[in-house]
């Protein structure tokens, strides 16, 4: 019963931060960006879907629909107005690049932390689940949009996957993942493919924050955890690695899952954090890393 | 040394910041008094980003650990500050060892995130152990430094002036050029026969010993410790844009961004919830536009000193 109960819970879980890391992962596989504003973008998703949805007769569908129309304003402007300005500066030596790219967009989430915080108060929100009802899994009372969520991360996950391996757009961005001067000398702008896969990000990121305050609530001061527990997944499972990801947040989806329900739900993020070092250690480039 | 610019600059601005007390009132003393502790922070984040080129996203887990020290030693078996000064900072520098001898083989974010789990699982150690630490609420302290203002407005003043000395010498120090020289080109450092790791490792030990004593003695200017004050990633965050701010790989421009960062969020008080979104607001305009800091522009235009 309680096994079953935390398969089914993790499971929900780990759907969900997979979705979250997928798109960070991309961003850092294609554009070599990690972007520390991902969890401010999330709970700006979730909260403009509560906001909308809330004061507006759109019903729950139109109020995530908005909350993931916000997030992919937030990826452009992110990507135009803070890391792209800082690629192309040129009083910024190369190799310092990373750390100003880190900076900027961990000062951008805090600002978007803190707008959230004055407009709408940093109580915990949550967003009107997309459908309602509960049904039993073999004694279990799931709530419907906990299937909901993870079937919806599943399916976007795999249009994703389509997206990547089986159009010429998707394939050129694995190119610029794996050459970006190559795929300039033949012919591809590379500046918009850059803005595709932030595009894709935004969109990733919305759907990941409106689900995730459908399922669990969010307030604004989750920004700073979402991130943390984004990059985690990330380098758990090898920076740049989507496969990885995807690995790497059932790991942590049920390794937290387990330590909630097994130990106690204080302690909930010690043993992935452990299992962080650990594996950072022993194995630098993560599960299935290529570096 | 003494021609420095830098010197120049900063000769005239502690006299300034010396005579203070004679005109300001003691709450500006004491604001004035916590940045101080705070440039200590910065200057010693910077000697290890600025010139070691390692991004270290948990200082705060060097300077909890050295004021956690320090607090436990004085809460329970009532040492004299002195000493807790001493061992906590002893103790920053151990957890410094420990968490770099490993750490320094991993390079760009994979050191920064481990710096940044270093934190995560002090604050959640403290949190844990509530019963022995005090958790959320913090511990306090039967001891503090002093309970003037003037007498803590001096006592932070000499420490930073000291410390700043000292990190500011060791950059310029040919010890500081060989860091430089790994930060921004490792295989090249090692192959002109410089000892990269030990350098950074030694860097690595620096930045914690300060670190540790500024936490030690921050607290005792409080007389609480709590995670808020010392271990908060906020408080890392903090420090990290003070020292890019002021300008990096400049050890004085964190001191002067950290007097900044705690002045405008004073001054930006009455905007209430607003403030820290219009401070990060200038921070980022100040990265994007003036990717130097204050003191970049300043101190670097002739090159080196």
């Amino acid at each position: 019963m309680l096994a079953l109960q935390i398969l089914i819970d993790g499971f929900a879980i780990s759907s969900l931060y997979a979705l979250g890391a997928t798109g960070f992962t991309l961003i850092f596989g294609v554009s070599g960006v990690l972007n520390l504003s991902h969890g401010a973008i999330m709970v700006v998703a979730a909260v403009i879907a509560w906001a909308v949805a809330g004061s507006f007769p759109v019903g729950a569908y139109g109020g995530a629909l908005a909350g993931v129309l916000a997030s992919l304003v937030c990826a452009f402007f992110t990507y135009r107005v803070i890391v792209r300005p800082i690629q192309d500066s040129r009083a910024i030596p190369k190799e310092e690049k990373e750390i100003f790219v880190l900076t900027a967009t961990l000062l951008w989430g805090i600002m978007l932390q803190e707008a959230i915080a004055y407009f709408f108060t940093n109580n915990p929100k949550t967003v009107r689940p997309l459908i309602d009802g509960v049904i039993m899994i073999m004694g279990v009372r799931t709530p419907l949009n906990e299937i909901l969520t993870a079937a919806l991360s599943w399916g976007v996950i795999g249009l994703l996957w389509l997206l990547v391996n089986r159009t010429r757009t998707g394939k050129s961005l694995l190119a610029a993942s794996m050459n970006p001067r190559g795929l300039t000398l033949l012919g591809f702008e590379l500046s918009n493919i850059y803005l595709l896969v932030w595009a894709i990000y935004g969109v990733l990121a919305g759907i990941a924050g409106v689900l995730l305050g459908a399922f669990l609530g969010v307030s604004s001061d989750n920004a700073g955890t979402l991130t943390a527990s984004a990059f985690s997944i990330v380098v758990l499972g090898g920076l740049g690695s989507v496969s990885g990801s995807l690995i790497a947040a059932y790991v942590v989806g049920y390794l937290e899952t387990l330590t909630a329900y097994l130990v106690s739900p204080s302690i909930r993020t010690v043993p992935v954090l452990l299992l962080l070092v650990a594996v950072v250690y022993v194995r630098p480039q993560g599960l299935l890393g290529r570096r | 040394m003494f021609r420095s610019r830098t010197f120049l600059l900063a000769a005239p601005a502690l006299v300034i910041l010396a005579l203070l007390p004679l005109g300001v009132d003691g709450y500006i003393l004491g604001l004035l008094t916590l940045a101080y502790y705070y440039a200590v922070f910065a200057m010693s984040w910077d000697l290890l980003f600025g010139f070691a080129g390692e991004v270290n996203f948990g200082p705060s887990f060097l300077i909890g650990v050295g004021a956690y020290t320090a607090a436990l030693l004085n809460h329970y078996w009532h040492w004299p500050i002195p000493a807790c000064l001493i061992v906590g900072s002893l103790a920053a520098v151990i957890a410094g060892v420990v968490l770099a001898v490993p750490a320094l083989r991993l390079t760009g974010p994979y050191f920064g995130l481990v710096t940044l789990v270093a934190v995560l699982l002090l604050q959640n150690v403290i949190v844990l152990f509530a019963g022995v630490t005090g958790g959320e609420i913090g511990l306090d302290l039967p001891d503090v430094l002093a309970i003037d203002d003037n007498t803590n407005y001096y006592y932070a003043l000499s420490f930073m002036t000291v410390s700043g000395a000292i990190l500011y010498g060791l950059s310029c120090s040919p010890v500081g050029l060989i860091l430089q020289a790994s930060g921004q080109d490792a295989v090249e450092a090692s192959a002109l026969g410089f000892n990269v790791a030990k350098h950074k490792l030694a860097a690595f030990c620096i930045s914690a010993f300060f670190s540790g004593l500024a936490g030690a003695m921050l607290i005792f200017y409080l007389g609480t410790a709590s995670v808020g004050t010392v271990v908060d990633i906020a408080v890392g965050v903090n420090v990290i844009i003070a020292a890019v701010l002021g300008g990096r790989r400049t050890i004085i421009g964190a001191a002067v961004g950290s007097i900044f960062l705690i002045g405008a969020g004073e001054i930006l008080r009455p905007l209430g919830q607003l403030s820290t979104f219009v401070v990060s607001a200038v921070a980022l305009l100040v990265i994007l536009f003036f990717p130097g800091g204050f003191l970049g522009r300043v101190l670097q235009a002739g090159g080196r000193e």
